[in-house]
């Protein structure tokens, strides 16, 4: 059931429309993070925040293969996840600064970034959490008939969570349309893979579950879309689950609070080296895909995209506190 | 005598329980090398070692099952639970088994194991990073139920739940782990489980609360004496259940008015509980309608709501000021 690809054949060229739109499609986010980060720091945003620099490829690869009528479960670390989803920089920002304009009215924050209309069931907080009601979408639309996948994101961490092993047993019996991305950055906060996993093979663990699966370079965004091309065609056609298992590399700290004791320096230069940027951009300029002004003009309207969204996050509004006990129940009138 | 954070004197008393029993035995998520996400269990790995301080995967259940067979085999397993609000992974284990294995067993499996968790507000993160959900373990028989209020008596208690036979869940308040620092003694200190401490003596009304919400309770009874003359007498549970209701009714006899004061929801909160003891033993003395504040009845805002969901020092004057006027 299992296949490997790992950064051994590299994925097709691709035209150029089309590379230009991944490449974006990754700098938006990495830029978005950049200003988290920023805003962090002059605290306009607070709590915990998780920033997704080096894992672009994933989000950008995957969200390619999926429809907007396909659902996506996300976690803590979603905020590109949502953005490439097609939730606005402006909404994902007033919700990082408590704004009721925000995605989740200013009451969810980083991690708690939803959007019914986009079929975003949002980020999570809670490790493992999404998983088995990604399952539970996938069943609802199983029972409905209704050809659609749902795509759920989690890290290496949550694979040790026994909600991993309950939702692969499930979506395998039961012949769910989910896809399993897993995002196996080698750590979960401070723990490194090799002391969580008995078998760090984790496609293998969902191949021993019966699920198709599939480990790809995470770090080549190309490779990533095309994998997850593959599983979503294999999901559609045979309503089955499929597992994705991107090898990615979080640069930055675990969240805003981390002395980052568990890895070195050197590790992290390593695999910034294999930045999904970097490599891509060069990449399509080796391939004569990408020119200078190409360049230019992504960063400028990225840019021009951020500063819109923090001017409008700045602009936005306060939830009144007497709304603060709004939607703790229903506002349906029950008769 | 050094001055110490709560964070400190956590360290201290594990430190110490862990050189003189061998049986203590520390387990949880980034415990060991990383020295915990608020770093109480900081050095322990080094000094002890992977055997008596292990890192675990990401499993909340299984930290909690495992430490409940390590318990009933005769060892003292302190596990910690990251934020107590990852700790619904894990409730069953504490609900269906710690809670009730020696009564199971009619006595005879040893259920001496510690469950620590950083609980309520003060980090300005959603939810289950924030919350306050002490009700639930405090419902259940068989568990206790602790909250420090400061470095001392976090140290002194956790020493003391760590060589409790029963399971001990217990509470830090990550407002506290930092705030401030007192002296905490190098020798042994403990503290009974069990028993609340009459912090500050008054004669006209009473005022009970625990944890980070102490410290906003005191501040409210001085406002009170400067302002209105009003002596407030001032008790700090640290042990949520069993709750020991002795002391409180003894001192509302002598008031006869009470306000309560937790940043868990109101409704079946804590404060319910003691409300009701109150009126069982004290409520011929009581010459005014007892207060309660809580937080409310809602999921806990985001950081720039925080401060209008945990109690205030003006709420609780507020409220003391309505009990006073009666
Ligand atoms: C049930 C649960 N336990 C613990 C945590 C605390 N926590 C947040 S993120 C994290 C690490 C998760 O690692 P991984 O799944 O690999 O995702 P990554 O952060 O690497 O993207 C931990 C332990 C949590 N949020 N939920
Ligand atoms: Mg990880």
């Amino acid at each position: 059931m299992k296949t490997k690809n790992t950064g051994k054949k590299k994925a097709a060229a691709t035209n150029h429309n089309h590379a230009v739109h991944l490449l974006r499609s990754m700098i938006r986010i990495r830029r978005l993070e950049d200003k988290c980060a920023e805003l962090y720091t002059t605290t306009k945003i607070r709590g915990f925040m998780h920033l997704y620099d080096g894992e672009e490829a994933i989000a950008v690869g995957v969200l390619e293969a999926l429809t907007q009528d396909d659902a996506i479960v996300a976690t803590y670390r979603e905020h590109g996840h949502a953005l490439i989803r097609g939730l606005s920089a402006g909404s994902i920002l007033a919700e990082m600064y408590g704004k009721q304009e925000g995605c989740s009215r200013g009451r969810g924050g980083s991690m708690h970034l939803f959007d019914d209309k986009l079929r975003f069931y949002g980020g999570n907080a809670i490790v493992g959490g999404g998983l088995p009601i990604a399952v539970g979408l996938a069943l609802a639309d199983k029972m409905q008939q209704k050809k659609r996948v749902t795509c759920c994101f989690f890290g290496d961490g949550a694979v040790a969570e026994g909600e991993f092993h309950e939702s692969m047993n499930l979506a395998a019996l039961w012949k769910l349309p989910v896809l399993f991305v897993c995002e196996n950055n080698l750590y979960a906060m401070g723990t490194a893979l090799k002391y969580s996993q008995s078998n760090m093979d984790l496609a293998g663990k969902a191949a021993s579950y019966d699920v198709a699966s599939v480990a790809v370079d995470g770090m080549d965004v190309l490779a990533v879309e095309a994998a997850a091309q593959k599983a979503t065609e294999v999901i559609r056609f045979k309503g089955e689950p499929f597992f994705l298992e991107c090898q990615t590399y979080r640069f930055r700290a675990h969240s805003m609070y981390d002395a980052e004791l568990y890895r070195t320096k050197a590790e992290v230069d390593e695999w910034k080296k294999r930045c999904p940027i970097a490599t891509f951009t060069q990449r399509l300029k080796n391939e004569g895909l990408l020119s200078d002004a190409d360049l230019e003009k992504i960063e400028g309207d990225v840019a021009q995209e951020i500063n819109e969204a923090v001017a409008f996050a700045e602009a936005c509004t306060w939830e009144p506190l007497e709304d603060l006990t709004r939607f703790v129940y229903s506002e349906r009138r029950m008769s | 005598m050094t001055k110490m954070t709560m964070v400190q004197a956590l360290n201290l008393a594990l430190k110490q329980e862990m050189e003189k029993d061998d049986s203590v035995i520390l387990l949880g998520e980034d415990v060991g090398r990383d020295g915990g996400v608020f770093r109480v269990t900081e050095g322990l790995m080094d000094q002890f070692g992977e055997q008596r301080v292990v890192d675990t995967p990401l499993a909340e259940s299984a930290i909690v099952g495992m430490s409940i067979g390590m318990a009933a085999y005769g060892l003292k397993p302190v596990c910690e639970i990251q934020f107590s609000g990852f700790s619904y992974q894990n409730f069953h284990q504490i609900e269906n088994h710690a809670a009730r294995l020696r009564q199971r067993s009619q006595g005879r499996y040893p259920m001496s194991l510690v469950l620590r968790a950083p609980y309520g507000g003060g980090v300005r993160a959603l939810e289950h990073h924030s919350e306050s959900r002490e009700a639930y373990w405090a419902h259940t028989p068989g568990l206790k139920m602790v909250i420090p209020s400061g470095p001392r008596n976090a140290r002194a208690l956790m020493v003391s739940a760590i060589r409790d036979p029963d399971p001990v869940i217990f509470y830090e308040a990550k407002a506290l782990y930092r705030a401030f620092r007192e002296e905490v003694p190098e020798e042994e200190e403990t503290l009974p489980i069990g028993r609340p401490q009459l912090v500050r003596e008054g004669k006209d009304l009473t005022m009970i609360s625990y944890g980070a919400m102490l410290r906003p309770t005191l501040e409210a009874a001085e406002v009170l004496r400067e302002r209105d003359g009003a002596l407030a007498e001032v008790i700090d549970l640290l042990t949520i259940s069993p709750l020991d209701e002795e002391i409180l009714v003894k001192s509302v006899q002598k008031t006869g008015r009470a306000v309560i004061v937790h940043e868990a929801p109101r409704s079946f909160g804590p404060g319910a509980e003691i409300v009701a003891r109150l009126m069982e033993k004290a409520f011929f003395f009581l010459q005014a309608p007892i207060e309660r504040v809580a937080g409310f009845d809602i999921v806990i805002p985001l950081f720039a709501r925080e401060k209008s969901y945990i109690p205030s020092v003006e709420r609780i004057v507020a409220a003391a000021g309505r009990t006073l006027k009666n």
